[in-house]
């Protein structure tokens, strides 16, 4: 008999004044840390944390609210696909790498 | 919905007719373009008759006709598509059409100066505050890169008469 | 290069003013998303994989000195210390705050610069032969006209939402630089049989999705008629142009579905009705802008550069540099010189604040001042006096800037791929770096000549990649990046869309893919030829055996 693995989702948009990557968290605010977020564990709870996005990108506080598939850990709650774990974590070759191609210069 | 034409809100004397509609007495009237086809009776009618044109519909055929028509209604169903500032231009440079040129659908101040430029001196706005929206957007800029039918002077014809670099 | 007069730096202010409005509506509510997104979008900001992305435009890809340093500081002051310059000659900023937007805006427009119209569907930057001005065989710089058009096209109020996104290439001489035919509209100057200079109208090209060779719709459109034809061609796009799909809205698809002929008959008709109007180009504003791009005030140079003699036999590095990354200027005793943002290692097409700095005070000192950046993401200083070479190459290479590989195997085009956008399915930057570092080898890189490797993380095409001699496309497979492999494209005046080579490839294998396509041609070719040649000659058959062999 086949049971449906419960897909876990979280609610990520971008903090509308500055950009940032953001997820929402259980206290009803709006985090950098992934680890922090809430876990929507079905469809209704994952729709109603869309709800709330939705909710507060008309606020003007956050912008393009959307869920994602989610995987658990010891951390707290990680992103499943690749393209949201760059998203949370940065770009894949540290910045300081394109910084670094420049060599000892005196500018401030 | 509240027009705004000339920097001011009026009410709108004119009415929509539909396609099916019998044609009212002499009230200001504004049918579309396949009402105007079908509908011998339009010619001779008296009365303000205005058209109301669909974005696809093309402008440079109607020439011979558009002197009838005190009003043509243009429609941007979204914001975004711009067919209609085309059909603006080529009604009031092409076919000198100068009767009212109304802007319908979805009309926002970000893009008041834009349709002005083009030829629209009627707006039906719905929403926000159109005065306060058109005195900003007709204020925003004094400098306009390209001729249009709408008076101003642009740059490269000023600088003609500057002479030099200023 | 261009100097703003007082119109065009009051219309810059008006527009930093308008935006400013904009984004304080836009914080405080008044504005909903969907309504602020194509104002944004009119101003190059996107909102992007990690924050809100700015792409500042660089007219034709040529920028002052004062310019570079300007740009340098807002990668300092309100990013995170470097830019990426893009394929269509325009800088990124990746980490930009909204409510510091207006800021930036006003930055660049002390500076005679501005993000308008990099992004929207509107007419974009308009690009130019990087060597304008400069090359050898050019016979008009391409940047008055590029210029002519950038004035006519600054909020065109008929054409400012158009079914897509709209871009225009100039070419001023016989070799195309500015790759015309992979352009909405590309305009390439030639001379008719009467001697005169004008320009063969090219319209429809495009990569992405359906890439397309551009068609040519007029031979010679005579200089003072540029703005109302085009004019005319864009105000029948806007009339035709599909928008109920956003795959099939470029022009590309409208030429593809009515055909060449009868876009020409309908630019043609609309033409008739406005030429010699309103848009005609009087002498005196052709002249007025001309003169802004007229050369710089070349000193007479000795005949032969002894020091140079001296450190090419010295240092092979010297030696490499000078055969790829100098070309020949038409003024004697004058180089272009190509400043490689490929380093070993590094993210391709990316510069830190201290390079651009830097760069910019070795154009003070050494090419009157002037920078270009090319649609192959690299900078070029192209008045350079040989006499300043040798101490221009040690400069560079203490920059990290005088790796020898323009054009080779090692300067790849690419996007930014997964790491940074959110339209892409695939990192290319780690694959890019991975190949620089698998031909790392200088002689062996020079032994492979001329090979554009050229890479997009999504089918959008950024990374140009239909028109690479080797074309990569990241894809995802169930949740895997894998790419796909193409050869034989070209961007050149013998333009060709490159051709699917076999099954993808995955991440792990594509640097010996490529290292294997490169064996290929090695072991295939004749004398002379370039590896797209011998593609050309041999066809794909050698190559697919030789890659999926072993698989």
């Amino acid at each position: 008999m086949s049971t449906s693995i419960p897909k876990l989702q979280i609610l990520t948009a971008n903090r509308l004044a500055d950009g940032a990557v953001v997820y929402f968290t259980a206290a009803g605010t709006w985090t950098t840390e992934i680890g922090r977020s809430v876990v929507a564990r079905e469809e209704k709870a994952a729709s109603a944390l869309l709800a709330r996005g939705q909710r507060d990108a008309g606020a003007a506080i956050v912008v393009a609210p959307y869920l994602i598939a989610a995987v658990e850990g010891g951390a707290g709650p990680r992103a499943a696909s690749l393209r949201e774990q760059i998203r949370a974590a940065g770009p894949s070759q540290p910045v300081a790498d394109a910084v670094a191609t420049a060599v000892g210069l005196a500018y401030p | 919905m509240p027009l705004l034409k000339n920097g001011a809100l009026v009410d709108d004397p004119w009415r929509r007719l539909a396609d099916d509609d019998p044609l009212p007495g002499t009230d200001a009237v504004i049918v579309t373009l396949a009402r105007w086809r079908a509908d011998r009776a339009l010619a001779g009618r008296r009365g303000p008759l205005g058209l109301a044109l669909k974005n696809g519909d093309a402008v440079p055929p109607l020439a011979g006709e558009i002197q009838r028509f005190e009003l043509v209604a243009l429609e941007f169903p979204k914001f975004t598509d711009g067919r209609a500032y085309s059909q603006a231009r080529l009604l009031r440079e092409r076919l000198g059409f100068a009767g009212e040129l109304r802007a319908t659908g979805q009309v926002l101040p970000d893009q008041l100066l834009f349709m002005q430029r083009c030829g629209f001196d009627a707006f039906e706005i719905a929403n926000g505050a159109p005065l306060e929206a058109w005195r900003k957007a007709i204020a925003s800029f004094s400098v306009f890169y390209q001729p249009t039918g709408d008076g101003r002077e642009a740059v490269n014809s000023r600088r003609r008469v500057l002479g030099s670099r200023i | 290069m261009y100097r703003y007069d007082e119109l065009d730096r009051t219309f810059v202010a008006e527009r930093v003013a308008q935006f400013r409005d904009q984004v304080r509506r836009r914080l405080s509510g008044d504005l909903t998303e969907d309504e602020f997104r194509p104002l944004r979008l009119m101003n190059g900001l996107y909102l992007q994989l990690h924050a809100y992305m700015l792409r500042v435009a660089i007219p034709y890809g040529t920028l002052s000195s004062r310019q570079l340093h300007m740009l340098a500081q807002i990668a300092r002051r309100y990013d995170r210390g470097f830019g990426h310059f893009t394929t269509r000659q325009n800088i990124q900023f990746n980490w930009i705050k909204l409510q510091e937007a207006p800021d930036i805006l006003a930055d660049l427009a002390a500076v005679e610069m501005h993000a308008l119209q990099t992004s929207g569907n509107c007419i974009r930057n308009v690009t130019a032969d990087h060597w304008a001005g400069a090359a050898p065989d050019e016979i008009e710089d391409p940047r008055i006209w590029a210029e002519i058009i950038r004035q006519w096209s600054t909020l065109h109020p008929e054409f400012s939402f158009l079914p897509r996104k709209f871009k225009i290439a100039v070419a001023g001489a016989p070799t195309d630089r500015a790759a015309v035919k992979v352009h909405d509209i590309g305009l390439r100057m030639h001379r008719n049989e009467a001697g005169e200079a004008g320009f063969e109208v090219i319209v429809g090209g495009g990569l992405g999705r359906t890439p397309m060779i551009g068609k040519t719709i007029r031979d010679f459109l005579p200089k003072r008629h540029l703005l109302s034809y085009l004019e005319a061609i864009l105000r029948v796009y806007n009339a035709l142009g599909r928008r109920d799909n956003l795959f099939k809205s470029r022009i590309k698809i409208l030429v593809h579905e009515i055909g060449a002929a009868e876009i020409a008959r309908r630019v043609e008709e609309e033409w008739a009705e406005i030429r010699g109007g309103a848009l005609e180009l009087p002498i005196e504003t052709i002249a007025g802008i001309a003169a802004q791009f007229a050369a710089p005030a070349f000193a007479p140079q000795p005949q032969s550069v002894l020091e140079i003699d001296a450190l090419r036999f010295g240092e092979p590095g010297f030696a490499r540099w000078l055969k790829a990354n100098v070309a020949a200027h038409r003024e004697r005793g004058y180089a272009i010189v190509t400043l490689s943002l490929k380093p070993e290692g590094a993210p391709p097409g990316d510069a830190s604040a201290a390079q651009m700095d830097a760069v910019a005070d070795l154009a003070d000192a050494m090419s009157f001042g002037e920078i270009r950046v090319s649609h192959e993401q690299n900078l070029i200083l192209p008045h350079v006096p040989r006499t300043a070479l040798p101490a221009l190459w040690r400069a560079l290479a203490a920059l990290n800037l005088a790796t020898p590989n323009a054009g080779t195997i090692t300067d790849i085009i690419c996007c930014p791929g997964l790491d940074y956008c959110s339209l892409a399915n695939a990192r290319s930057i780690p694959v890019s770096q991975r190949l620089t570092r698998r031909f790392a080898d200088l002689a062996r890189v020079h032994d492979i000549g001329d090979l554009k490797i050229k890479m997009s993380g999504c089918i959008n095409a950024c990374g140009h990649h239909h028109v690479g001699h080797i074309g990569l496309l990241g894809v995802d497979k169930n949740g895997e990046e894998f790419y796909q492999i193409t050869l034989g494209g070209s961007a050149e005046s013998d333009a060709s869309l490159g051709t699917i080579l076999g099954p993808a490839v995955s991440s792990e294998a594509v640097v010996d893919a490529v290292e294997t396509l490169v064996e290929t041609y090695l072991a295939e070719r004749r004398q002379g030829e370039r590896f797209l040649d011998t593609y050309r000659r041999v066809g794909a058959a050698p190559f697919k055996e030789r890659l999926y062999a072993a698989a």
